[in-house]
Order: structure tokens, then C-alpha cells, then sequence
């Protein structure tokens, strides 16, 4: 098992293997594949070491274009990962590129055995409606007591604990301004 | 963490237990290799497999999971007994001399005032004795019979080697060479660090287990100091943020804590929440809380939140339970009382206990909507997949949205490590398909849904129509815009306290950080203790100067730690009661005899007197509690428990099971096996090649693990006629699974109460979606049942049967 660790981060170290030589030769027939990339810094998404790592893309977001990830590494300049990786961080192109990423909202009906694909509009819509609706039919304004307690029980939510602070702080506003209690992340488990 | 992962190079002896860092965290714990290497350090691990962190430390010592309490107690009372306490530390920053109230006691495995009919404690004697003053009553000396010393010293009496080895099933040698190894980091020059994570969270009593390793480093003098320090190795990358930002059930941001039936008004709320000093002098931070409140809840509704109607506290719900947490959320999901239920990138049918009730629970909802970059188990838990998830698809009734987000490579934003350190990063990809920001997607249902009450009214429209929602594009907030909200900004001019003629913030300005927050409506802070995260120098998320002076591992100016950019908490405790550094080499504050200057951002008042003011300025005591008054549910020492499904029974009261004090749902209950019929004691883990459900769906990672396997030792597989590589099924009160077996010399019995228990390993990482093979996860077998004062589930100890099996059927196989 240890071995096959080793493997992921020998695939980027392999390229530096080669002789000056035969790198003169790779370079004059084939260009170095990162010199057009742009470099953007970035943080890896799994564990909470949190490890600097630099994507190469093609294209800039920045300029207005559209960009595609060709290689990440580990960022030498970080204090704590000081460009090493793990197994899974140095396969992080793979979580980009999954082929099971999802591209389009889907949609199940009840009793359904199939997703199908369903505009962001529709889908939105729908989910505000279901959700006011369940809202102004369950939502505890008062107690016994004629205390405002202005609790909503009967829909919940869970946060995703790989979400950015930023992220976090708008999820937060909208879940505990609706009312919502039943409202955890993974902190939890 | 309260020190940095960069710290850890600063260790004498690294403690892992409750956790596999070489396995979880890899990077990480190359400062424990860098510590090893370059200090000398030394790594002991205590766990139940000689895991990859064992595979590189000093000494490994087995222990059975569930009994870390028993074991800490020991290693305390060895400490204690044999002299080996950092005693001026221990005397001066802990509440070791505070005297306890009469009635306080322990007997039979309870602590006084136990009501077995409530599942609670009585906890008025669990209490100081207080003066004429108001104040705490102490003796310096230790020589009263009820100070916290002796009532410590007291409860650690039955925690001898042999118990330890009786309970833990760790051999009484090896429990010695531990426990003596910890207690050399008794002097003022030799530090330990405790490196743990959800092997210890993952218990009915979690936080107790926490607690006797923040009080063994107490009485070593190891919270503060550079090396030292207790340690928490978090799960996600931006667990610590979502907690921070009060993500949970009975938060809301910077530690704040949501208000419950109880506070009927604002005033009411605040009048238990300002922490008066319990000793002279003390700062008691907590005495600002106002402060952070008021300019949270302008955060949240500007204007609408005024002094007249308290800030609009009537905006917010009103607890009548400690928690709808997700254990208490998915138990009223399956009795039918819940109906919608939005799951962003989180996937509970893998993550919480007793998959069965999971399903059950989702296929009740009238709706669910889940926000993810991946497939996941739960947004196709309606799918039928055989025996990976044998479901009644037509019969579930149950709409699904599934809405596809953006990835970390296709965003903006920070992310918190377990250091505290909030990292900027910056979107390097376009989104694929019509993936979208998470914010966008939850400013959209904002929006729609106050649209619709702005039409139609409905139930209680106020804290919708009149939340904040300020941004250049309403449609979608920049990740710029909600770090400025988050750290803050004045909101009229700011006048100087010293200098009523001077203008500190102008109005529109942000804070620098929470120092500058007031209570009189003045200021906005979505979270204080973000504040200065981004001020009026910019985004301090994004600084990236590695320079570190001297070596120390601080890299202050490295992004931005909270709070106040602070590396290591409570670091005043690194120096004596003077003010001069424990050890000179490994200096991070000192006391020039005006204020405190160091390598760190000092953690007291920079000008506080050494001599008057305590270390632990966010309690009332200035000290730090090896006696935990009525904070803590299940005790305020911690005493051994048994987990709720446990092979042996409570050597302190026979008839106990699992903790007294947690709650237990009477279906949950009914599904408790014993281990007449289970006899087997199964733990969860992690591997290195994987993270949680998502890596699966990586080619790389799902060819170097590619299938799900359970780890057993080879006498047990000799007893049940089990092949390595064969398949076996597994199964609880609960579920079953099938897994091949690993058949290792990893895992060995262990002698416990006198009899031999068998440990069987499961690691989480594999579902029915993704590149992997299809497989299953400990929590189809885990007990529905959580820590006492969290409610985290006990997913780290629970009992399994175990036999030779044949291979899972898919649906397709099936057909």
C-alpha cells in the first residue's frame, strides 16, 4: 500500500528524472507544457492540514475567459506542506475532472427510478415554493407561553464543511433567517 | 489546534491517540518526522491497530477503543503519584486550589446528583465555594481536603496499572512505559503535544476524552507553549470555519450560542452570557459578549436591528431542546415530523450511524435538495443497487433535486485549517457544465423565497424581508464582499475612547479587528472572531510572507489566524508567573516589565501585570479548570464509560451501560446488540489513499484502493475459518455488509475483564457511486447514538458479529 502511495508522487517527480541531455532533447522537440499555463494559488480541499498547492490552468478567469486545469502541484513557498503532497492531494486533477462530476440540475420524481435534467429556473422555483410552502404551514411563531420562539423544525439543512468561510457566512444568514434549527455541518459527526 | 501544524517541530514527544495523522494527515505530520529527526523527539501511539503512525513511532501500545479515560486517568495519577507535575504551573494556571462545595462526590461510576429516570445530573454541588465576595474561594497551599488537588487526586485513586490493564486491555508494562515517558514532560524544558481526532470525538463521552488529555497537559505544564499544546486534527478542510462560523444547530457565529425558550428577551439572554470574574482581577473575556452580539445581529438585519426592539432578537429561533442536531433531526425525519431537507455537500446515508434509519428517514421527506461537485450515495439514495443499497425504489416517495456546484478549483474564498489559520485561494478553472457557486445557489432561494413572501405574505416574513442582503450583485455575493461583512465595519464615525474630539473609524470604514466592535449599534461584524481578517489593509487571508524569525514555526506574517492573527493560544502560559519564559530556548512571550512582546501575538492584554492576571482570559477563574464545575454534562472530572455496545461490562458499576447521562431515542435503544450476540468490538478509520466518499470518484485513488476490505487479526480469523482475501460478512444489531477480509498481525486480541476481545477494522471510503468498486461503510453497523454534551455518534466503538461470506450482488448480477 505504501508503495502504491509513493507511485502518485513519482509520476510528477519522474519528469525531473531525465539527464540534462535528454532533457535538451525534450525540451527542443516538445515545449514545456506548464510555460502557458497561468498559475493561480490555491489551497488543497481535503484534510484540514491544508496544503498549499498551485493549479496550472489554460486560460485565465481573470481576463474573462474560460480556463481548464492541466496540472496542480504542491506550492514549495508554503509553510507547512512546503510543496509536498499526499496521495490525494497530488491526485487532486482527477476530483476536478471526475467523470462524475455533475453538470446539470436533476431532477427526481416521486416514485421515479431516473434523474432528469431540469432547468436551474424550474428547479429554484420549485425548491423556493416547497420550501415557503412547508414554511408557512409548520413554522412555530409563538410558544405555549406566547413567547416569540419563531422556529421552523420541519425542514432542515446540512452544511458542507468544504464550503469557504465566505460561502459558510451566506448559508448561514439564509438558513437561520428562515427559521431553520435543524441546521449542522460536519462538526457534527 | 490551539498551536499550529508548523509547531509541532517544536516537540519533545508527540502523543497519538484518537487518531492515525501519518494515515489522515500526511503533510501534517511530516513535523512530527521534522521533530523526530531534528529535536530528538520521541512518538508514542496508543491504539487499538498498530496503525501507519505506529509504523514510525518510538513506542506503540495497544489500547481497546472506547477506554482512552481509563487510560489518561492512569497516566494522571501516575504523574501525580510519583511527583512527576510541572507544579508552578499547575499551582498558578489551573483552578487546582479552588475549593469545592460539600456534597460533591463519586461512587459507583456516578457522580452526585444522578436521576436515573431524566438520564441527567443534579449539578448544583458541582460547584466552587464562594466568598462574601463573590469570588471563588481558594487554598494556595493545596492542603484543603476539598480543593480541586486532592478531590482530583481522590477520583484518580482506582485508575492503577492493573485497572488500566483490566479495562484497556493494554499490558500493564506497557501501559508503565507510556505513562513514564509522558511524565518526563513534567519539567519546564520538556514538552509533549496531543495529536488526536475523530478516534476520540466518535464516543458517547468524546469530550470527556478530550478533557483528560487537556488536564494531563495542564498538570505538565503543556497548554501555550511551543511544542505543546492539544491538538485537534480536523476532518475537512474547512471544518474549523463552519464551526467557527456557527454552522450548527446551537450556534451562532464566534462562539456566540443560539438562545433558547428560556431567553425571552434580549436582556435576559445577555444577563447568563457576561461572564462576571470569579477572581480578582481576571479578565473574563466573555464580558464584551454584547459587543459581539449587537454587531452580529446588525450583520445579519442592519437597520431592522435597532436598541428599541433589542436588536431584533425576537428574529431568531428559540431553542426548546439543546440541539436539533442531525441525530435528533433524523429521528424526527423518521418519525414523519420532518418534510424538506437540504443536504450541501454532505452525504449522510455514508456519514451518519444506522444507514437502515438513513434511508428510511430520506424516503419520508416530501423533498430533499442536495448541493455537490460529485455524485454522492445520498442525492441517489432511492436508487436500487443490489446489495449496496437494496431500496424499494417505487415505494419512495420522496422529490429530489440535484443541484451540481463548483469545485475549490472554480471559486474564490478562505478556508480554515486546524491551525486557525484562514487561507485565501483564488478560482483557477471554469466551472463545468452549468455548475454553480454554492453562494449563488443560496442566493437565489433567498431571493425567491422573499420575493414570494414580498407577495403572498406568510408565516413571520420579518427576518426574511429585512436581512442584509447588500451586495453589488444581489444574485450572486463576491467572496470579497462576505469577508468584509464577516470581519466588520463601522457603521457611524467611531470616536476614540480616550479622545472624544478624535474620530477612530469613520463611518463606512472597517474595524481593524473586535477590539473596535461596540454594543451601541455602531459597528457590524458578521463573525468577531474573524475580525481583522479583512480591514482597511486589505485581505489578510491572501499575505503570503513565509518568513519565520528565528525558527520558531509562528509565520505571523503567513494569511491571517484567529483570533487577532494569534498562532498558539493561550500563550502567555509559556511563561512563569513573572513573566519569564519556562524555557528560554523555546521562547514565544516574555515580560519586559511594561508589556509582553514575543513571537506571538500575545494572548492577555499586552500591558496585563504577569503576577495579576491568569492565562485563560475566556474564563471567569483567569485559570484553566481540571475541575469542569457544571459545564459538562456526563461530569465535571472524567470517568471511565463503557461504550453503549461494549464486549465487557463497567468495571465501576456493572449494571451501567454506555454513558448515563446521554440521550438514547427509545427505537435506538431497542436496537443496542449485546455482545452475546455481537461479540465482536468493531472500530471506523480512515486510509491515507482516501478522503471520506469523494476520492472514490478519482481514478487514481479509487486504482490504489480500489475495493472495500475489513481489517481482523489472524487468531480471530483462525477461529472463524475466515481466508485472508476471502469474503466475509459483517453485521449488527443494525446492518450488514460484506467486505473481503484483511487478515493481519496489525490488529491482536486483547485481555479484557479477563476475557480475550476480538477488534474488527472498517474503513469508510466506499458507496455505490464513483470510479471504485461498489462497497458499503461502517455506518451501516454503527449504533445511533452520540456523545453526551455533543451528540456526535459513537461511530468509533460498536459490537459486529463476523463470517465467511460469498461476494456482494449488484442489481445488473442479480437480473
Amino acid at each position: 500500500m505504501k508503495l502504491a502511495g509513493a507511485g502518485v508522487a513519482a509520476t510528477s517527480m519522474g519528469a525531473l528524472g531525465f539527464s540534462e541531455a535528454e532533457a535538451a532533447e525534450i525540451a527542443h522537440v516538445r515545449p514545456f507544457k506548464l510555460a502557458t499555463t497561468t498559475e493561480t494559488r490555491q489551497t488543497c480541499p481535503y484534510c484540514s492540514v491544508a496544503c498549499g498547492i498551485i493549479i496550472y490552468s489554460k486560460g485565465d478567469v481573470r481576463k474573462g475567459g474560460n480556463a481548464e486545469v492541466v496540472h496542480i502541484e504542491g506550492d514549495v513557498d508554503h509553510p507547512t506542506n512546503r510543496g509536498t503532497l499526499c496521495p490525494k492531494g497530488a491526485a487532486l486533477k482527477d476530483f476536478v475532472k471526475s467523470p462524475t462530476r455533475l453538470l446539470y440540475p436533476m431532477h427526481r420524481k416521486p416514485g421515479s427510478d431516473k434523474f432528469e435534467r431540469m432547468s436551474w429556473d424550474e428547479a429554484l422555483d420549485r425548491i423556493a415554493r416547497l420550501m415557503k410552502d412547508d414554511r408557512d404551514a409548520n413554522f412555530l411563531a409563538k410558544n405555549e407561553k406566547g413567547l416569540d420562539v419563531n422556529r421552523w423544525t420541519t425542514t432542515g439543512m446540512l452544511a458542507a464543511s468544504a464550503t469557504s468561510n465566505e460561502t459558510a457566512w451566506a448559508t448561514f444568514k439564509f438558513a437561520k433567517s428562515i427559521g431553520i434549527v435543524g441546521f449542522d455541518n460536519q462538526a457534527r459527526v | 489546534m490551539t498551536n499550529a501544524w508548523t509547531d509541532i517541530k517544536n516537540t519533545d514527544l508527540v502523543v497519538v491517540m484518537g487518531g492515525n495523522a501519518a494515515e489522515a494527515h500526511p503533510c501534517g505530520f511530516k513535523w512530527v518526522t521534522e521533530a523526530k529527526a531534528h529535536r530528538g523527539a520521541k512518538l508514542i501511539v496508543v491504539d487499538p491497530r498498530y496503525t501507519r503512525t505506529a509504523s514510525v513511532s518510538d513506542y506503540y501500545a495497544p489500547i481497546r477503543q472506547g477506554t482512552d479515560i481509563a487510560f489518561l486517568n492512569g497516566v494522571m495519577k501516575y504523574c501525580i503519584d510519583n511527583g512527576k507535575v510541572q507544579w508552578e504551573y499547575m499551582k498558578a494556571f489551573t483552578n487546582a486550589s479552588f475549593i469545592v462545595k460539600d456534597g460533591f462526590g463519586y461512587k459507583d461510576g456516578l457522580f452526585t446528583g444522578y436521576d436515573e429516570e431524566k438520564r441527567d445530573y443534579d449539578k448544583s454541588t458541582w460547584d466552587y465555594v464562594l466568598g462574601d465576595d463573590g469570588f471563588a474561594v481558594t487554598d494556595p497551599t493545596l492542603e484543603h481536603p476539598r480543593c480541586v488537588w486532592n478531590l482530583l487526586k481522590e477520583h484518580l485513586a482506582p485508575y492503577t496499572p492493573e485497572l488500566v490493564e483490566q479495562v484497556c486491555g493494554t499490558p500493564k508494562e506497557k501501559f508503565l512505559k507510556v505513562a513514564e515517558m509522558i511524565s518526563e514532560c513534567s519539567t519546564p524544558t520538556k514538552t509533549m503535544t496531543s495529536m488526536y481526532a475523530l478516534g476520540w470525538t466518535q464516543h458517547s463521552k468524546g469530550s470527556q476524552n478530550i478533557r483528560a488529555m487537556a488536564m494531563l497537559q495542564l498538570i505538565l505544564g503543556n497548554i501555550g507553549v511551543r511544542g505543546g499544546g492539544m491538538n485537534a486534527l480536523r476532518g475537512h478542510s474547512n471544518i474549523q470555519g463552519l464551526t467557527d462560523l456557527g454552522l450548527m444547530s446551537h450556534l451562532l457565529t464566534g462562539y456566540l450560542t443560539m438562545p433558547t425558550e428560556k431567553d425571552t428577551d434580549f436582556d435576559t439572554y445577555m444577563s447568563t452570557r457576561q461572564f462576571k470574574p470569579l477572581r480578582p482581577g481576571q479578565t473574563s473575556y466573555w464580558q464584551n459578549y454584547k459587543k459581539f452580539m449587537v454587531s452580529f445581529q446588525k450583520a445579519m438585519w442592519g437597520d431592522a436591528a435597532t436598541a428599541e426592539n433589542g436588536w431584533a432578537f425576537n428574529y431568531i429561533p428559540k431553542l426548546d431542546v439543546p440541539a436539533y442536531d442531525v441525530l435528533r433531526m433524523f429521528e424526527l425525519m423518521n418519525s414523519g415530523k420532518v418534510n424538506g431537507y437540504i443536504c450541501q455537500g454532505f452525504n449522510p446515508i455514508l456519514a451518519f450511524p444506522n444507514r437502515a434509519k438513513i434511508t428510511s428517514s430520506l424516503s419520508k421527506l416530501k423533498f430533499m435538495v442536495t448541493m455537490d461537485p460529485l455524485e454522492t450515495e445520498t442525492s441517489r439514495f432511492w436508487e436500487n443497487h443490489g446489495d449496496f443499497n437494496d431500496v424499494d425504489t417505487a415505494s419512495i416517495n420522496t422529490e429530489v433535486f440535484q443541484l451540481p456546484t463548483t469545485c475549490f478549483a472554480e471559486e474564490d474564498g478562505s478556508l480554515t485549517n486546524s491551525g486557525r489559520w484562514l487561507q485565501w485561494h483564488w478560482q483557477a478553472s471554469s466551472p463545468p457544465g452549468e455548475a454553480k457557486h454554492d453562494s449563488w445557489i443560496i442566493a437565489q432561494l433567498f431571493l425567491r423565497m422573499r420575493e414570494l413572501y414580498r407577495k403572498e405574505g406568510g408565516a413571520f416574513p420579518d427576518p426574511i424581508l429585512n436581512l442584509s442582503w447588500n451586495y453589488e450583485d444581489e444574485n450572486e455575493p463576491t467572496a470579497e464582499e462576505l469577508a468584509k461583512e464577516i470581519n466588520g465595519r463601522a457603521l457611524s464615525d467611531l470616536m476614540d475612547p480616550t479622545d472624544p474630539s478624535k474620530v477612530l473609524v469613520a463611518a463606512g470604514k472597517q474595524v481593524v479587528n473586535f477590539s473596535q466592535l461596540r454594543d451601541d449599534g455602531s459597528t457590524m461584524a458578521g463573525c468577531w472572531v474573524y475580525s481583522g481578517c479583512w480591514n482597511e489593509q486589505g485581505n489578510n487571508m491572501g499575505r503570503r510572507d513565509n518568513h519565520d524569525p528565528d525558527d520558531t514555526g509562528a509565520y505571523l506574517g503567513w494569511t491571517f489566524a484567529w483570533p487577532l492573527n494569534r498562532r498558539t493560544l493561550y500563550n502567555r502560559a509559556s511563561a512563569d508567573i513573572n513573566g519569564k519564559p519556562w524555557d528560554p530556548t523555546r521562547k514565544l512571550l516574555e515580560w519586559d516589565g511594561s508589556k509582553w512582546t514575543g513571537y506571538d501575538v500575545p494572548d492577555i492584554a499586552p500591558t496585563a501585570k504577569p503576577q495579576d492576571v491568569g492565562p485563560f482570559i475566556m474564563n471567569q477563574e483567569g485559570v484553566s479548570r481540571l475541575f469542569a464545575r457544571g459545564m459538562m454534562r456526563d461530569g465535571p472530572f472524567p470517568a471511565h464509560m463503557e461504550p453503549f455496545e461494549s464486549p465487557v461490562e463497567n468495571v465501576f458499576n456493572r449494571k451501567m451501560r454506555g454513558n448515563p447521562v446521554a440521550r438514547v431515542f427509545a427505537s435506538d435503544a431497542a436496537q443496542l446488540g449485546t455482545s452475546a450476540e455481537f461479540p465482536y468490538a468493531a472500530t471506523s478509520y480512515r486510509l491515507t489513499e482516501h478522503f471520506h466518499y469523494w476520492t472514490k470518484h478519482n481514478r487514481v485513488n479509487s486504482a490504489l484502493q480500489p475495493e472495500f476490505f475489513v481489517e481482523i487479526s489472524e487468531e480471530l480469523a483462525a477461529e472463524k475459518k475466515i481466508e485472508h482475501g476471502g469474503w466475509v460478512r459483517v453485521w449488527s444489531k443494525r446492518g450488514s455488509v460484506k467486505a473481503k477480509a484483511v487478515v493481519t498481525k496489525r490488529i491482536r486480541p486483547l485481555i479484557c475483564d479477563g476475557k480475550p476481545v476480538h477488534i474488527v477494522g472498517i474503513p469508510l471510503h466506499w458507496g455505490f457511486t464513483g470510479s471504485a468498486k461498489k462497497g458499503f461503510g461502517p455506518n451501516s453497523l454503527a449504533a445511533f447514538v452520540g456523545d453526551a454534551n455533543i451528540e456526535t455518534p459513537e461511530s468509533k466503538a460498536f459490537l459486529v458479529n463476523i463470517e465467511p461470506s460469498t461476494a456482494p450482488k449488484d442489481k445488473e448480477a442479480s437480473v
